[in-house]
């Protein structure tokens, strides 16, 4: 790599630093939201007085429309209410340039917003809005796939895509857009970015390359391995152990993954079932080896920590993707929509993409990348354009969409995590 | 009469303000959770009113380790906190002269920084190959494998830590409140300092201790950040299961009735409290 090439690139590992340590995915259910939960256990219960608690079901839902017709009476508004995670899109010097570029050619103004930092804590608030029939201020959010995406689509609370205004998403949206086990018609969601969690680990501590997930439940290292404190992703880890595809799993299955993940914990193996704070404790050398977000080992890499690696182990990886979605009763759903649509093309993916690092969903973008932006490091990355022999091994989440199988799932899985 | 009526209701409109705000943000919430603790159902087809009341018995003994570990903890950490804290506020109290105020400014110094902060910190020092440990393991003074992070010292040490300047500043309130001729008086009677110390001072700053160990130890046994981000897999606290229960799995019958069980065990602990080491006893030591 020559001189004006590294400085370059600085200005990027820099936004990885900083991203590296208040990114969205990460502080997914990180302590920050948690400690103001504590709030809203007392702000919630207010509603919440007098016999009983009105369900979300059937409340305002999206069943009863003819969603063809509605959409043709939509018109553009000229603005877009954007509601994301902090520093999920391109950034210089404060601005963003893609959502520029979108102004410059649609007139749509854009509002913006990186307000939201953990799935269960956004739900939450936007949950009694939509179930009184408002709306909840934004004409677009991201949301991961997991219980509260699962709640929403079930809910009825999302705005059914018009395909028809998605010419660029038919066109260059690539496998990991359009495989969704929770939304299999792509009905509602719009990947933004998609990611892996795989296994992290520092060689020097496991004393060598590590490719099979069962290094996580190895005595070998005992007392050196982390796990996420996420119940989807210490289940979901176990079926792979067990050479079960998660989400054709039954319940049979997970009282074995449960139990696995017992006697690992049982047997000392366990150091800590970490949030976000796993990168630390595995740049720190508290853990040899972690389950880990692709995105956050690459960042790791390039600010400080070359020696980490990240493996995508021989039984599989799960594969987890955030998603744009329209919520119902949104203000500008054309607005949002011709959004999703720009952001599909493959140069203004590319700008997004040679900034975030995360999996990309449009893989033309790719060329843009090496050719355009002259970034091969992050063209070339198995982890953000995932050659078609990874994406094989990458497994979707179980779609527990009913209380019931997400109660049986939770039941089984939060008592080993918080023992 | 006019007056008289007055008279009799000035006390009720004097504590008004008070009273509003108790009845509104602490009985009515409370009735709430109450209510909301007997329910069965789930967050998509609702919560109905079944009065299942054997979820009390249920979530007691389903996380009675979680209990019994979130009193251990608070219990320790808050004697830690008292030891590690009297001596200072004695400090402060008889030898601070003329800059008490300014010690007791440094005291709360690093308050001023948010609690996640300096919680965070702590992990930051505890690290295997931190700057305590690593020093330490360097030097050969600490085995290679010994480590704090994740362990139950760890979050012990971070409930203590919080705990530091709340238990201070009630010990020193009665120990500056401690007449110095009454300590001159013991002087006088050829009291050695032990002697002073065990039968004047501590007798006298009983109701700060007494104060201080309240403040602390219920907000520590329903803390849930120190065992979230400096505990291991064997460290959660009853917090800790509330939480999830209420913003993860929004099982709200089973997060109020913790909630409420926790209330009630904390409201039994103060009350034996104050029967034994409360204002009587306090008035039998002067």
């Amino acid at each position: 790599m020559d001189r004006s090439k590294e400085s370059a690139r600085s200005g990027i590992d820099q936004a990885a630093w900083i991203r590296g340590l208040t990114e969205a995915r990460m502080s997914r259910r990180s302590v920050l939201q948690k400690a103001g939960a504590a709030a809203l256990v007392l702000g919630a219960s207010g509603p919440l007085v007098a016999c009983g608690i009105t369900g979300t079901k059937n409340s305002n839902s999206n069943s009863n429309v003819d969603w063809t017709a509605w959409w043709k009476k939509q018109k553009r508004a000229g603005t877009l209410d954007f509601a994301n995670w902090p520093l999920y899109i391109d950034t210089d010097n404060g601005k963003h340039p893609s959502l520029e570029a979108f102004t410059r050619k649609t007139g749509i103004k854009v509002n913006y917003k990186a307000v939201i930092q953990d799935n269960a804590e956004f739900f939450s608030k936007i949950s009694p809005v939509l179930q009184a029939g408002d709306s909840i201020g934004y004409d677009l959010i991201v949301i991961s796939n997991g219980w509260q995406l699962n709640q929403l689509i079930s809910n009825g609370w999302l705005t059914p895509l018009d395909k028809t205004r998605l010419p660029n998403f038919k066109r260059y949206a690539g496998k990991v857009a359009t495989t969704l086990a929770y939304d299999p018609k792509l009905t509602y969601s719009a990947v933004w970015q998609a990611g892996v969690t795989g296994i992290g680990y520092n060689p020097e501590l496991t004393g060598g390359p590590i490719d099979s997930i069962e290094a996580l439940f190895d005595t070998k290292y005992k007392g050196q391995v982390g796990m996420l404190s996420d119940d989807d992703e210490v289940g979901s880890a176990a079926l792979l152990a067990l050479g079960i595809d998660p989400p054709t799993s039954t319940y049979e299955d997970w009282q074995k993954a449960a139990d696995l993940l017992t006697k690992q914990r049982d047997q000392g193996i366990v150091r800590q079932y970490y949030d976000q704070s796993y990168i630390k404790a595995l740049q720190n050398g508290d853990v040899a080896l972690c389950q880990a977000y692709s995105g956050d080992i690459f960042q790791s890499n390039n600010s400080g920590y070359p020696n980490l690696k990240f493996v995508v182990p021989k039984q599989g990886s799960m594969l987890w993707r955030d998603n744009c979605v329209i919520p119902l009763n949104a203000a500008h759903p054309v607005d949002a929509i011709e959004w999703i649509n720009f952001y599909y093309e493959p140069k203004i993916e590319a700008m997004i993409e040679d900034w975030v690092n995360y999996i990309c969903p449009v893989p033309a973008a790719q060329p843009v990348i090496r050719n355009q932006l002259d970034d091969p490091a992050v063209a070339d990355s198995p982890l953000i354009f995932p050659p078609p022999s990874m994406l094989k091994r990458l497994h979707e989440y179980p779609v527990n969409a009913t209380p019931e199988t997400h109660q049986k799932w939770t039941g089984l899985f939060d008592p080993i995590i918080q023992s | 009469m006019g007056g008289n009526l007055k008279k009799r209701l000035s006390p009720y409109l004097q504590t008004a303000p008070a009273n509003l705000w108790l009845w509104l943000f602490f009985v009515v919430p409370l009735f709430s959770i109450l209510t909301i603790s007997l329910t069965t159902g789930n967050s998509v087809e609702g919560f109905a009113m079944t009065w299942n009341f054997s979820v009390y018995p249920d979530s007691i003994s389903q996380y009675s380790v979680q209990f019994a570990r979130s009193f251990m903890y608070g219990g320790v950490s808050t004697a830690l906190a008292m030891i590690a804290m009297y001596p200072v506020a004695y400090w402060i109290a008889f030898r601070g002269g003329r800059r008490k105020a300014v010690f007791l400014f440094l005291l709360l110094l690093p308050f001023l920084v948010s609690f996640i902060i300096r919680i965070l910190t702590w992990q930051f020092i505890l690290s295997d190959q931190g700057i305590v440990l690593g020093t330490l393991k360097d030097l050969h003074l600490v085995p290679q494998d010994l480590r704090l992070l994740s362990t139950p010292s760890a979050v012990v040490m971070g409930l203590t830590y919080d705990a530091l300047p709340w238990m201070a500043l009630p010990i020193y309130v009665s120990l500056e409140r401690i007449d110095r001729d009454v300590i001159e008086a013991a002087s006088d009677l050829y009291s050695s300092a032990w002697q002073r110390f065990r039968s004047v001072i501590l007798p006298l700053s009983a109701p700060g201790i007494y104060a201080g160990i309240l403040l602390v130890g219920i907000s520590n046994v329903g803390d849930f950040l120190s065992a979230q981000i400096l505990g291991g897999p064997s460290t959660t606290m009853i917090g800790n299961i509330i939480q999830t229960q209420y913003v993860q799995n929004q099982n709200y019958p089973v997060a109020s009735a913790l909630s409420l069980v926790l209330m009630v065990s904390l409201l039994i602990f103060v009350l034996l409290y104050g029967r034994i080491f409360g204002s009587q006893t306090i008035k039998d030591f002067v």
